[in-house]
């Protein structure tokens, strides 16, 4: 049992972000051999390819067929964005590495930027977290310093220029399209597609969206070659990944393990359940994926296509573990007020029918529930899903179909009994504060 | 209408887009002027939008999209506690309530004396940290204990 650490590697928390650190553990080598040894940006884009790095931020695309679809020639400027606008329930992974390690980022989107001939570049800060902003702010004038940024970068003609954008409070602009508009200065509403960024992205010019996880890992794959990187994890799913561990565990915490790595091990890491409680159900990708309950999530392997095969998603990689304590109806009711809230209202089926699953699963948690209501909730959903802009439609509806799926009887009990199967006393006794023992 | 310490700073995020862009500048602007103003009047907004070359309703669009900016009045000192379902498990909510005990006011008021104003927020990417609070909008607050809220709500009210 133990963690496997690239991107986390050899840090010590907020004393070694600074460039001179980074270069002190190898960082910017991978850059410096592109640059030296003259590779091609085509072949950046074979070895990505080859590694099988899949998006970090949600969706588990692969990251070198994206990078592909970039129009080589292309008379004007080409854009590319990353993505830190970190707001999925229960995702705290790239918040660290931006203030541990904002230089694997730097060195990843400048790798990028080479690779798909793009001139200027925007990091999109979550809102909340204005002091690693901040911090990422002071890494892009060391890194411009040093000559790893800005026009001619370390002597070649190659020049890329990055700069941070700094949201200030819409989940929905995680939405890649929704972030394009925000750096554009407007509100964060997502776009049709087609068509796709690729084509007509920052300002119309063509534009390729990664998450920061993402970037920071390109690397150690540019350094160690793509075929290592894809045995750390296993065919499909290369690498390693950070797991952000929220929730009823003895360590909340990120742990950066293989690909692969058994949910009961990562468990164990997190510091297992807290205080000797069972474990009931856990969300294992963020809180759009779908839940799955304890015996399930047990048999599953921290990899796309195992999750996956369980009927649920692997996500941003944000896993949210609840106890025995947990009434299911109340975690669904909390979630389904976020999505109702940050529905940016353009689709009639996501602006009502978020509403809608949220004030009847508040009635239900509320005594008020009618036997008619868990079919209902099913109607709501088969009408959102596949019928919006954005995927926050779904993002909505799933959670609310597998809470039912797999926890239906605690749905009926409420509708039934007017109270939750979880006595009070025991719920509030496992939502009590606690802070663990790393603070 | 904005000092020139903050004009200067909404310089430095003009010059990180294109000339012909400056709208993209319209967030930082805003948060610049809030930080300056404590909230964004429609005269503040009007004049950022001016000095952005764009129109006043595109920036009145930004400011009332995104949930940090204030476009009514608040306190002294806006405290928001995330409350969403991970830092919920983890004393979330508890923290909420005892600030409201505290204070005296629910989510969404402010104390009589102006001071405190308290908001509820979604997931701030700090769910490992739960409890998690901003303190006006900027500072972050982790693993917020009864003492610690306690301490913290002594110091802003020096
Ligand atoms: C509602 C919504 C919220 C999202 N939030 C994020 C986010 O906070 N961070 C992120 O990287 N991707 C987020 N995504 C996914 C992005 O749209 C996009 O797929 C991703 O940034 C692409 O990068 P990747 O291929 O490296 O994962 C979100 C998607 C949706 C529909
Ligand atoms: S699905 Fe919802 S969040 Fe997405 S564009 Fe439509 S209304 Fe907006
Ligand atoms: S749920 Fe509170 S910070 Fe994420």
């Amino acid at each position: 049992m133990s963690t496997h650490e690239l991107i986390f590697a050899g840090l010590d928390g907020d004393r070694t972000w600074r460039l001179e650190d980074y270069v002190a553990r190898g960082g910017y080598s991978a850059l410096k051999k592109i640059i030296n040894e003259k590779i091609s940006p085509e072949d950046v884009i074979a070895e990505v390819k080859k590694s099988g790095l899949r998006g970090r931020g949600g969706a588990g695309f692969p990251t070198g067929l994206k990078w592909s679809f970039m129009p080589r020639a292309f008379p004007g400027a080409k854009y590319l964005a990353c993505n830190s606008d970190e707001g999925e329930p229960g995702t705290f992974k790239d918040r660290d590495i931006l203030r541990y390690n904002p230089h694997s980022v730097i060195e990843g989107m400048t790798i990028a930027a080479y690779a798909m001939g793009c001139e200027r570049g925007y990091n999109y800060i979550h809102g909340e977290i204005f002091d690693v902003y901040q911090r990422f702010e002071e890494a892009l004038a060391e890194a411009r310093a040093a000559g790893f940024l800005g026009q001619n970068i370390l002597g070649t003609d190659f020049g890329f220029e990055l700069f941070a954008h700094h949201g200030y409070g819409a989940y929905i602009c995680g939405e890649e399209t929704a972030l394009l508009e925000s750096i554009e200065g407007k509100k964060g509403q997502p776009r049709f597609k087609p068509p796709f960024p690729a084509s007509y992205g920052i300002y119309g010019k063509p534009t390729t969206i990664n998450n920061t996880e993402t970037f920071a890992s390109v690397p150690f794959i540019i350094n160690d070659g793509g075929e290592h990187f894809l045995n750390l994890g296993k065919p499909n799913n290369g690498g390693t990944k950070i797991f952000s561990v929220s929730g009823h565990v003895g360590r909340p915490g990120n742990y950066e393990v293989r690909l692969g790595t058994p949910f009961s091990e990562l468990l164990a890491l997190a510091g297992g359940v807290r205080g000797g409680r069972r474990l009931k159900a856990v969300i294992p990708g963020g809180s759009s994926a779908p839940v799955l309950p304890a015996d399930i999530m047990m048999d599953c392997t921290m990899d796309y296509d195992s999750i996956s095969k369980a009927g649920s998603m692997l996500g941003s990689g944000a896993v949210i573990v609840m106890d025995e304590s947990t009434c299911m109806v109340k975690a669904l009711e909390r979630l389904s007020y976020f999505y109702f809230e940050e529905s940016c209202g353009q689709c009639t089926p996501c602006r009502e029918g978020t509403g809608w699953l949220y004030r009847v699963v508040h009635r239900i948690e509320h005594g008020k529930g009618r036997p008619e209501d868990l079919d209902l909730l099913n109607s709501v959903t088969a009408n959102i899903m596949g019928r919006t802009i954005c995927a926050l439609g779904d993002a909505a509806s799933m959670p609310v179909q597998s809470f039912v799926k797999h926890f239906g009887s605690e749905f009926e009990y409420h509708i039934e009994h007017k109270q939750c199967l979880v006595p009070a006393d025991v719920q509030n006794e496992g939502s009590k504060i606690y802070v663990g023992p790393t603070c | 209408m904005l000092s020139q310490e903050s004009l200067a700073r909404i310089d430095v995020e003009v010059a990180k887009y294109p000339p012909e862009q400056k709208q993209s500048a319209v967030m930082g602007a805003l948060r610049i002027a809030q930080e300056e103003k404590g909230w964004l009047a429609n005269e503040t907004i009007d004049f950022v939008a001016r000095y952005l070359d764009m129109a006043p309703i595109a920036a009145f669009e930004v400011a009332s999209f995104y949930n940090m900016y204030d476009i009514e009045p608040v306190g002294k000192h806006k405290i928001t506690v995330c409350t969403n379902l991970p830092c919920a498990l983890s004393g979330g909510v508890h923290a909420a309530e005892y600030i409201k005990q505290k204070l005296g006011i629910d989510f969404n008021e402010t104390t009589a004396d102006g001071k405190f104003t308290l908001k509820e927020g979604e997931c701030m990417g700090a769910c490992g940290d739960a409890p998690v609070l901003l303190v006006n909008n900027h500072r972050m607050c982790s693993w917020m204990t009864p003492e610690k809220i306690d301490q913290m709500l002594a110091d802003l009210d020096k």
